[in-house]
Parts: structure tokens; sequence; C-alpha cells
């Protein structure tokens, strides 16, 4: 498939839109009129064509813009991207999964040509032509987790797995929902996830960790989560929460359409086989109310969602806020009628 | 799900590297290459074995993975070692297997993993429980990080690959032969080992428990010592089974697992390890007419009495039925 690229931005002034196709490849995360925390995880096989989930890695429009966005991140705050000593096999491991797979179904983008150890990669839509040494450091110009997730949409941690649980020991993280890998790092499943309310008491924790320890090489899994963000931005972290924060209070009734955005995150999971730690990608997808509302089912459903939101979920999520805007406006697209199953648009 | 992503593979090699222990050289035949796997991983393999009757038996069998092959290639080792009171998948694998014979073989798993932040390694393995420590003592030698290796062995004869580990590792190895009443003294190597340092274990049930006690007793904490414990399934008793949710009703014969039998009934179940460590076969019970015989490792023993759920790849029922919900 052969994709245009947007030129638009994710702060400032803010150009991000999606195009009529995005919008319908957009990952919906609610097959029902309520949401509640369960442990929401399917194989990561392949979607329908021109959905999210069609190829294991997801490159869309916005890839180059969202490149460049992780670059200004990375160049203001480098502890965006870090990894302990002995996840160097990981990252390896991290590297030759998104270069096969990024090549495999987005060829007129990128090639990877394997002759044993010489690695000949090329990314056309960032002008790279690199040739490498697989298992030599020296021979890429940056460790081959940041070299790779520098050219790979999403964020990306990668988890040792000892003791009967996973360890946060690397990451690549600049368009996360508020949580900070220089905080994380190093911690456990448990210890990372604390702060979630409810899901501890329901056992979503111990019964997804359980299952992940398992997790096989070659038989990924998925699950979407969500939250919302006000404008399109990306680097939503606790970092630099001085310069997003307060845009929570530009919220109104005229604005919600443009200003309030749904964020889904796509997130995977993979076994690594060589060292044998799980990749977490975190793929997140940005749609303003104005496009969501393009299609019916969607307006109805969300509409339900976010008025019946349990409020811990609402105040962790860092909702309370624009909520009750939101859910006025969208009350206006929603006539009251049933809403079909699962996620798709009707 | 089940078993997960499998492999047709090849026989490549038979080799004879003690008496009692055969080498496998198992080539994929459909093209592409075999995926990398990390040293202490396993695959199950599938084997059809000949019954007396004349007909074919479906054999399950989880082996570790010999040496590392980080590279990914087109092969992979075992080392199977000839048990004639199993259940017939090592006797078959000995006295029935060819080269050039087809099986299919499943993704590597790693149950038995390196502790990737340890500072100094000690691999103590006994007799054919040689096969995953090998193949960590090759992935630590290769990265350089320090370790020991500890093998004992019954007699000179029967220590598969033994002559080949002392020439690679020298003075980082050393073998223990019982019939010259050479025994593993763990208090003497535990005493001189820096923090940090992290012990694997891999042998016979009665080696493990009593390396890892004396480990406890120096004071050292669980979560500093691994252990794979390779659980044999063993035959028994026949008894049947129904399965509620699907509605089918079978026999599990006296050489067949409780696991075996579901699948020949057309049942997918899911399983990785085989041999009562991972967890991922526990099915839930619905009635036992009899006595459950838990024979894993995965669940606790309050677990096993109240019986609500049982490891379906090790454990079985003396009795006439058991209904699982499947
Ligand atoms: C192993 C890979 C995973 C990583 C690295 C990860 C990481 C995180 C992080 C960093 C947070 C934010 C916590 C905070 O507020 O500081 C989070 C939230 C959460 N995680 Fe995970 N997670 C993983 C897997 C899972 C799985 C398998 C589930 C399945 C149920 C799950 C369920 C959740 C939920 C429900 C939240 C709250 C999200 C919200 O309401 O916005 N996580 N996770
Ligand atoms: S398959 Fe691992 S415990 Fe049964």
């Amino acid at each position: 498939m052969t994709l245009s690229f947007h030129a638009e931005t994710f702060r400032d002034d803010y150009t991000f839109a999606n195009s009529p196709a995005a919008i319908r490849a957009f990952p919906f995360p609610f097959d029902r009129d309520a949401y509640m925390y369960t442990v929401n995880i399917e194989q990561h096989v392949p979607g329908p064509v021109q959905s999210a989930t069609e190829f294991p890695i997801h490159i869309d429009e916005h890839y180059v813009a969202e490149m460049r966005d992780r670059a200004i991140t990375l160049a203001e705050d480098p502890l965006r991207c870090q990894s302990l000593p002995h996840m160097m096999t990981a990252e390896w491991d991290l590297l030759e999964l998104l270069m096969t797979s990024m090549a495999t179904h987005y060829p007129a983008h990128f090639t990877l040509s394997r002759d044993g150890d010489r690695w000949h990669w090329i990314n056309r839509p960032m002008d790279v032509d690199q040739t490498f040494t697989f298992g030599d450091v020296s021979t890429l110009p940056q460790g081959p987790m940041e070299y790779v997730t520098r050219q790979c949409q999403g964020d990306f941690c990668l988890l040792d797995q000892r003791e009967d649980n996973l360890w946060m020991d690397a990451g690549m993280v600049t368009s996360q929902a508020d949580w900070s890998l220089d905080f994380d790092l190093g911690m456990n499943f448990m210890e990372w996830h604390a702060p979630v309310p409810l899901a501890h008491d329901l056992g979503v924790f111990e019964r997804a960790l359980k299952f992940l320890l398992n997790l096989q090489h070659g038989c990924p899994v998925r699950r979407l989560n969500w939250t919302m963000t006000i404008n399109p931005r990306l680097d939503t972290s606790p970092e630099n929460y001085h310069r997003w924060g307060i845009d929570k209070a530009s919220v109104t009734p005229e604005n919600v359409g443009d200003k309030v955005h749904l964020r889904v995150e796509l997130q995977a999971l993979w076994r690594l086989p060589r060292s044998n730690a799980i990749v977490f990608s975190i793929r997140g997808y940005l749609i303003k109310m104005d496009e969501l509302v393009t299609q019916k089912k969607w307006a109805r459903r969300f509409h339900r969602v976010l008025a019946s939101l349990p409020q811990p979920i609402a105040d962790y999520k860092g909702l309370g806020r624009f909520r009750d805007t939101t859910v006025a406006w969208l009350s206006r697209h929603d006539d009251g009628l049933p809403t079909s199953p699962g996620f798709a648009p009707d | 799900m089940s078993g997960g992503v499998q492999f047709p593979v090849r026989v490549a090699e038979i080799e004879a590297v003690s008496p009692a222990v055969k080498r496998l050289r198992l080539e994929r035949h459909d093209g592409p290459s075999l995926p990398p796997y990390s040293a202490g991983s396993h695959t199950v393999l599938t084997l059809e074995a000949r019954t007396l009757e004349g007909g074919t038996r479906r054999i399950r069998n989880a082996y570790s993975l010999l040496g590392t092959t980080l590279g990914g290639g087109p092969a992979y080792e075992i080392a199977v070692l000839r048990s004639p009171q199993s259940r017939g998948g090592s006797v078959f694998i000995h006295d029935q297997l060819a080269i050039g014979a087809t099986l299919s073989m499943s993704a590597p798993v790693n149950l038995f993993p390196l502790h990737r932040t340890a500072r100094r390694h000690v691999l103590v393995a006994g007799g054919i429980g040689i096969t995953p420590i090998a193949a960590m003592a090759r992935e630590l030698a290769a990265a350089g990080q320090p370790f020991e290796l500890h093998y004992a062995m019954r007699d000179e004869a029967s220590g598969a690959f033994a002559a080949e580990l002392a020439a690679l590792y020298g003075p980082a190895m050393r073998l223990y032969v019982s019939q010259r009443q050479e025994r593993i003294a763990v208090r003497d190597i535990l005493a001189h080992q820096p923090v940090g340092t992290h012990l694997y274990v891999c042998g016979p049930e009665r080696m493990i428990d009593g390396i890892l006690g004396d480990a406890r007793i120096a004071g050292w904490p669980d979560s500093a010592l691994h252990a794979e414990r390779f659980l044999a399934p063993e035959g028994g008793e026949p008894f049947a089974v129904k399965l509620a949710r699907s509605g089918i009703a079978t026999l599990v014969g006296e050489h067949q697992t409780l696991l075996e039998a579901i699948e020949a009934a057309g049942v997918d179940a899911p399983y990785l390890c085989r041999g009562g460590a991972c967890g991922q076969c526990e099915t839930p019970i619905v009635s036992a007419d009899g006595t459950l015989l838990h024979a894993d490792h995965f669940l606790t023993d309050d677990q096993k009495a109240c019986g609500k759920t049982i490891m379906t790849c090790v454990s079985r029922l003396r009795g006439r039925e058991l209904v699982l919900d499947l």
C-alpha cells in the first residue's frame, strides 16, 4: 500500500487532522454502551483490510509528522528513551520485529535486505539508507531500540521476565497518557499499575500478568485502552504537564468538536525470541469529536459511555474539567436509537 | 491457540551420545528458517508412535533445546534419554524414529530462563538435565558472563556431552561421577559466591530438592534459585472423561495422558509445557467420580485438596469418570 503523508503538527498550531479513510480505520474501543476495566486481551491476528489491525505494525498517513514530533520531544528530554544494560538483546529483537514487519507490509516505503548479519535498511519517507551489522551496536547511529523506534509509530516498552513478573527495563515513550518512563523504569507489572483504580480489586492485573508470563513467540496479543486529550497533542507527559494541563480548562460548548479528542491506544504484546523479553507497543490514535460524530453509531455510543463512566475511572483519566461539557455536546448526536453490537461503524 | 505455532521438521541426524541418550537434529522442511530462541527453552514434539496392535498413537513430549541458536537457523537439536518406564515417547524415538522421518515441532517456549540481571550464574545439572544447562553455559560464554557449571552423572559413560563441555569450559566446569562417590557439595559451592549470584538446577526430582534445600539453609533467597523439573507424565489406570461443554465423552488409556485423550477426541485444549509447570492447561472440574491424582508443580496443596481444577498434562483420575468444564 502506498500512503501519502500529512504535513501536520501535534503542538503549537495543532494542524493534525484525519482523512475520511483514517476516520473509518480508527480503532474505536467500545463494543457496548458502557465501559469497565476487563482483561480485554485478544490474539493480534490480522483485522479487516484498511483497518488499524490489518498488519501487526500499523503505519498510516500521520507517520512522518509523528516521527518529527518524537524527535522534538527527545531533543528536549532525552530521558524519554532509556534502556538498562541487560536489555541489549531485547533491543535487537525489537529492531528485527519492527523492520521485518514494516518492510513486509509497506514495501513501497521500507526495504530490508539481510545477508547473514549484514543488514541494509531503507526508509524512504524519512530518507534513511543504513547498512549495519546485526548485533553490533557500533554500526548504528543510536542503540537498536532508539534507532528503530525513531522510525516507527507508537511508544514501546521492553519488559524483562524474571521472578514470575515483568519488569519495565527499557522503553521509548514520547506520546504517553500522563505517565513517565523515567519514573516507571525498573518497576514491575504490579508496581507500575499501582495508580489504576478498581482494576486491582477486579483481579484484572493478576489474571493479565499470569496470561502474559506464558505469552508465546509467534502468538502476539493486543488490547485497546483509551483516554481523552484536549488538542491533538502527543506529548501529554507528567514532565510537561505545565504545558498541556491548563488546556483542559479551555473547553467550552462552542469548541468541543474541535478541541476534545478521543485518544485510543492499540496495545500489542509480542514475545521476543532471543531475549525472552516481551515488547509492549502503545500505538496511539487521536480523533476529534467533530470527526467522531461523522460515524452515527460511534457518536451515540461514546455519548452513553462517557455519561455513564464510573467516577473513579473518569477521575483517574483526568476528564473532570471537560466531561460534562463534552457529554452535553455529544447528546445532540445521540437520538436514543439502539446501537449495533461490535466496534465497527454501521 | 493451544500449542501455538507448529513447524514441520525432518530428522536430519541421529547420534548416540551415550548408551542411553540420543541427540536429534531436526530441520525445518517447508522453506523458512526456524526462529532464534533463548537458553532454557523447550519445544514440544508430536510423535505418531506405532502401537503393538499396528495402529498409531499420538504422543506429545516436551524436550529442552540444546545449545542456542541465537541467530535462528535451519535446525534445532534435542537430546533424548531412553526411559523404558515412560509412556513410550522416548522408546519410540530410540527404537523407531529414523533419519528422514517427519514430525511436527512447536515454537520454543522458555520456562527456565537465565536471570538477566544476575552478577554470576551457578549451573547445576544431573543426568539428562544437562540439556537446558548446556544451552545456558553456551549463551553465558558467548556473552562473556561469569558462570560455573557442575554436572553430576551416574558413571563416566552415561554423561552425555561431558567431554565436549569439559573441552569448551575447562576450569569453569566440574564433573561428579556418583559411581566414584563424588557428590555435588552445594554448601561449599555456594559459600564463595558474590551477592547477586543465581543458581539454576535441572535433573532428577530428588537432586533438585536436595540442592534447593541446601541453598535455602545457606540463606539463599528463593528469587535467586531456579529449577526445571522435567516431569515426564506417567500413565496409570484408564478412566472415562466427559467434556461438559462440547458434549464429548472418551476414555483415557493407561499409556495416555488426560490431555492426549482430549486432543485425540478432537478438542484443541490449551497447553505449553506438558510437564505440570506452566499452568496453561488448568481446567475446571465439574465432577469427579474417584480420586484426583494431582502430579503437577503448579497448583498449591490447598488448590489440589479442594479439587476445583486439574492440570490435564500430567494429572489423572483413579476412578470411574471425570467431567470437565471444557
Ligand atoms: C505488560 C505490558 C504493559 C505495560 C508496559 C503497561 C503499562 C501501563 C502504564 C504505564 C499505565 C499507566 C499507569 C499510571 O497511571 O501511571 C497503564 C495503565 C493501565 N493498564 Fe497497563 N500495561 C501493560 C499491560 C496491561 C495489560 C495486559 C492490561 C490488561 C488488562 C493492562 C491494563 C491497564 C489498565 C486498565 C490501565 C488503566 C488505563 C486507563 O484507564 O487509562 N495493562 N498500563
Ligand atoms: S501444560 Fe504446562 S502445566 Fe500443563
